[in-house]
């Protein structure tokens, strides 16, 4: 039986808290916080994040067969973004990689494609939100991305969830809408919708479950997702399941992920199911979906890297609005006298992808000593050309010197640096992110994170960053890999 | 494969040098203008005299015509070069070569640099990225050089506040000596307390642990050690050039600690071999050290064999290298208070050991040494940062060996 085999999700580290909107904008207080990405983050960095915590068993990536990336925030038009999560995994190149871009119900579209595929596939879903300032979008929305790999028992791998049926309807309704380039999105009076979203959430989980042979009381988890908050509310409460399977849709604290909303529920759900339980996907937008998964033994034993409530958990204290909008670039602030930072050449950065995409570095094959990046002279016995690729992305390290730069070209200054040395052997030297001023010193230590580190000339840079090693991170990659 | 060196066999016979600061008047071809005209006179010729030129600038102009063009210099030989903060002392090195090898027998080293045009702060010279994917990220120097003091005091036991002492105490003895230097950049002596409670700019550095950004140039005439006198009572001959490039794997190899610069251990072992020193502290009479930011000239005082390792701290605040120490370090102010236009830098420092080892350096900041004995000045001059870096060391003197 085909099924999901892995999934992983990505919540940013910093929060934006909705009183501190409510205090400068002089508006009603609203409760909780949202997750904001960083200044440095962007729905592919984040794709990326989720990807690998979907991938961090070994053995996983090399059965990928084709990668989907969702978002209703691309980082680029035109230009492929699932490439670069592509080439940030290493996947093999002829895997295929393509967006699934514009549409907030592209993650549905994303998750039932692959549900559907006969080749092992990877989806991840990253979204961005945006609203004007005050806006309800933006209080209500969220960053975060998550990532689920389906295949099978032919592919190897074992299934944590079956895929027992799913159906969806679509339906062209202007409910929400955004023109390309504009930076929030048009709502039509919350009423006119909901009882439309109702009937359809109906139909597709009767579809769903009449295929799968179930009544609605054996659903144990009851995800509904999407952007429009009031039907969603009346789905959870009218569909007819076990008031105790309905799960909670973590608004609160991260806000509404959007194209992400979905997955990051989906991943919750995962976190904590037991084997053998039944588990309703609803997605809602421009008509309804609805993904049927029952759980196995695997499931235990092949959880996402970083639970969702851990990364909720381990969250910043909330940033200030004027930093949130600042990152956002809804406030343009007076930047250091220094030169334009310098976007990066397309040649040395394609000849160069797998180091600062995959940040793989070297190893000499004479003495053993590592290289970051990685080089064709050994820095230690001098052999030219003895080298082999040494993936690093999942190497931790520790900090040997570091500084907090406050004149350097930073959207979010000052910018802290820290010279890190690998377990194992290597040193580099990088920014360290999701981090403040304490964070930066001798002996911390440090995991590394994909990051978009500046856009410039209309160029994004995306390269790796250092990021503390947090308490209460379950950080398998370095079981596995260590 | 050895290195000979070339001591006693040239000698420096005329020097000039501008005030650094901010020129907001007057061009890099204007400062070039100046000190080549200081040099020449001082030497008693005319630029037809001169038979070949190496300019150092870093980003104030590219190829020989930097320096042929507003001096229409009529069709001689002129090499512009670069080594990053070390230009100017590489100028001077090529120069050297060039009157020993018995190519030419008048050469001049010039160093310019034109930063305030730019309107940045710090360096604004525009490179190619290192490897060209912008994987490394920009760091600026200040931040860089700042990378020392954290490791610096783990590794001697210091705590911050013990090391922001140390630091605020080589930029305040920088700017006392600055105060006495009428071409400084900085020409007023700044107390402890407004140095050390600075506005930060990178790690444990505020502004006064940084050295000036600024406008300059200097020139120095070479010839032959035997022709010397033919230009000058004083001349001043040289007695080592001492110059490496890194392998540049302090930010690679964990074995690297950042409380040293490998490099000019290595490049100021050659030049005390060159000219015959063996015990730096007690025969130099003055050094002038290149200290772009506080923590490293702490550095250079070990990495220099001025004091013991892990003991530069402690020498710092007993006043070793004030003015009236034992070995008074960039009496001249230094790039902290005499400013640091790059490609002069080094043709900086060299004239202030011209000055002191003639006699004609104001009586104020004349260093004592000279008058117990002492015959031997020291420049050194680096580019590059903590892990990665190129290195200069001279040692010249006023009197040829026997």
């Amino acid at each position: 039986m085909a099924g999901l085999i892995a999934y992983g999700a990505y919540v940013p580290y910093h929060r934006l808290a909705r009183t501190d909107v409510a205090a400068v904008l002089g508006t009603k207080a609203g409760k909780g916080t949202r997750a904001v990405a960083g200044y440095d983050e962007d729905t592919t960095s984040m794709a990326v994040e989720a990807a690998r915590g979907a991938l961090a068993l070994d053995g996983l990536r090399p059965r990928i067969g084709q990668l989907f990336l969702a978002t209703a925030a691309p980082a680029y038009l035109d230009k492929t973004n699932a490439t670069a999560v592509h080439a940030a995994l290493g996947l093999d190149e002829h895997v295929l990689a393509a967006d699934m871009a514009g549409s907030v119900r592209s993650g549905l579209g994303a998750l039932v494609t692959a549900a559907r595929s006969p080749v092992p596939t990877l989806v991840v879903l990253s979204d961005l939100r945006t609203g004007l300032p005050g806006s309800a979008d933006e209080t209500a929305g969220g960053d975060g991305a998550a990532a689920f790999a389906f295949g099978g028992h032919r592919n190897g791998a074992p299934v944590i969830a079956e895929l027992l049926a799913h159906d969806t309807v679509s339906d062209e309704i202007l409910e929400r809408w955004r023109l390309p380039g504009s930076p929030t999105s048009r709502v039509w009076e919350e009423r006119f919708a909901e009882e439309i979203y109702v009937t359809l959430a109906g139909k597709a989980l009767g579809a769903a479950l009449d295929q799968a042979g179930l009544d609605i009381g054996a659903i144990d988890h009851f995800v509904v997702s999407g952007l429009h908050a009031r039907a969603c509310a009346t789905v959870r409460r009218t569909a007819g399941v076990r008031p105790e399977a309905v799960t909670p849709d973590l608004t609160g604290a991260i806000g509404n992920g959007g194209t992400a909303q979905p997955g990051l529920l989906l991943a919750d759900v995962l976190d904590r199911a037991r084997p053998g339980e039944t588990i309703a996907l609803v997605v809602l937008g421009d008509g309804a979906g609805v993904l049927l998964l029952r759980t196995t033994e695997a499931l235990t034993t092949h959880r996402g890297a970083r639970p969702v409530a851990a990364q909720i958990a381990a969250g910043s204290a909330p940033v200030p609005y004027a930093t949130y909008l600042s990152w956002r670039g809804l406030l343009d602030r007076e930047p250091p006298r220094r030169p334009d930072p310098e976007p990066p050449y397309a040649p040395p950065a394609h000849r160069r992808g797998g180091w600062k995409y995959g940040f793989v570095a070297s190893r000499c094959e004479k003495c053993g000593t590592r290289h970051l990046p990685p080089d064709r002279v050994c820095v230690s016995c001098r052999s030219v050309d003895a080298m082999t690729d040494e993936p690093m992305e999942h190497v931790r390290g520790t900090v040997a010197t570091f500084t907090v730069d406050r004149l350097a070209h930073t959207p979010s200054p000052p910018m802290l640096v820290v010279v890190v040395d690998y377990d194992g052997g290597g040193r580099f030297r990088c920014q360290l992110t999701d981090a403040t001023e304490a964070d930066a010193v001798i002996g911390a230590r440090v995991e590394m994170t994909f990051r978009r580190t500046v856009t410039a000339s209309g160029v994004h840079n995306y390269f790796w960053k250092a990021r503390p090693v947090r308490t209460g991170d379950t950080d398998r990659t370095e079981e596995t890999h260590g | 494969m050895s290195s000979h060196g070339i001591r006693d066999r040239v000698a420096i016979v005329g020097m000039g040098c501008t005030t650094f600061g901010e020129h907001w008047t007057r061009s890099a071809d204007d400062l070039l203008i100046d000190a080549v005209g200081e040099a020449v006179t001082s030497a008693g010729i005319t630029l037809d005299d001169i038979d070949a030129f190496w300019l150092g600038t870093q980003a104030s102009g590219v190829s020989g015509l930097t320096l042929s063009r507003p001096l229409h210099l009529q069709y001689k030989p002129v090499t512009r070069l670069e080594n990053m903060c070390a230009t100017g002392s590489e100028a001077l090195r090529n120069a050297c070569y060039a009157v020993a090898s018995g190519a030419y027998d008048v050469a001049m080293a010039v160093g310019v640099e034109k930063l305030k045009d730019s309107g940045m702060s710090g360096l604004s010279g525009t490179t190619m990225p290192g490897a060209g994917d912008d994987s490394r990220g920009e760091i600026t120097a200040p931040a860089n050089f700042s990378l020392l003091a954290p490791a610096y005091a783990a590794k001697y036991g210091l705590s911050e506040e013990e090391l922001k002492d140390v630091i605020t105490r080589i930029a305040w003895k920088n700017h006392v000596n600055g105060a006495r230097n009428p071409r400084a950049q900085y020409r007023k002596e700044v107390p402890l307390e407004r140095i050390r409670s600075a506005p930060i700019v990178a790690g444990m550095l505020g502004v006064f642990d940084c050295s000036g950004v600024s406008d300059g140039s200097a020139a120095a005439i070479v010839v032959r050690a035997e022709d010397a006198y033919k230009y000058t009572d004083r001349p001043i001959f040289v007695k080592a050039l001492s110059f490496v490039a890194g392998p540049a794997d302090g930010l690679l190899d964990p074995e690297y600690d950042f409380t040293t610069f490998p490099e000019v251990v290595a490049s100021a072992q050659e030049a005390y071999r060159q000219a015959g020193v063996t015990d730096p502290r007690a025969e130099i009479a003055l050094a002038e050290v290149h200290d772009c930011f506080t923590p490293t000239e702490l550095v250079l005082m070990e990495d220099l064999g001025f004091s013991e390792r892990g003991q530069a701290w402690k020498d710092v605040t007993s006043g070793a290298f004030d003015l009236d120490g034992s070995l008074p370090v960039n009496p001249d102010g230094g790039l902290k208070a005499f400013g640091h236009p790059i490609g002069a830098s080094g043709l900086r420092m060299m004239f202030e050991a011209w000055l002191q080892l003639r006699g004609e350096a104001p009586p104020e900041r004349t260093v004592r040494t000279l008058a117990e004995g002492r015959s031997l000045a020291l420049t050194h001059n680096l580019g590059g940062g903590p892990g990665e870096c190129v290195s200069f060391v001279s040692v010249v003197g006023n009197q040829l060996t026997d």
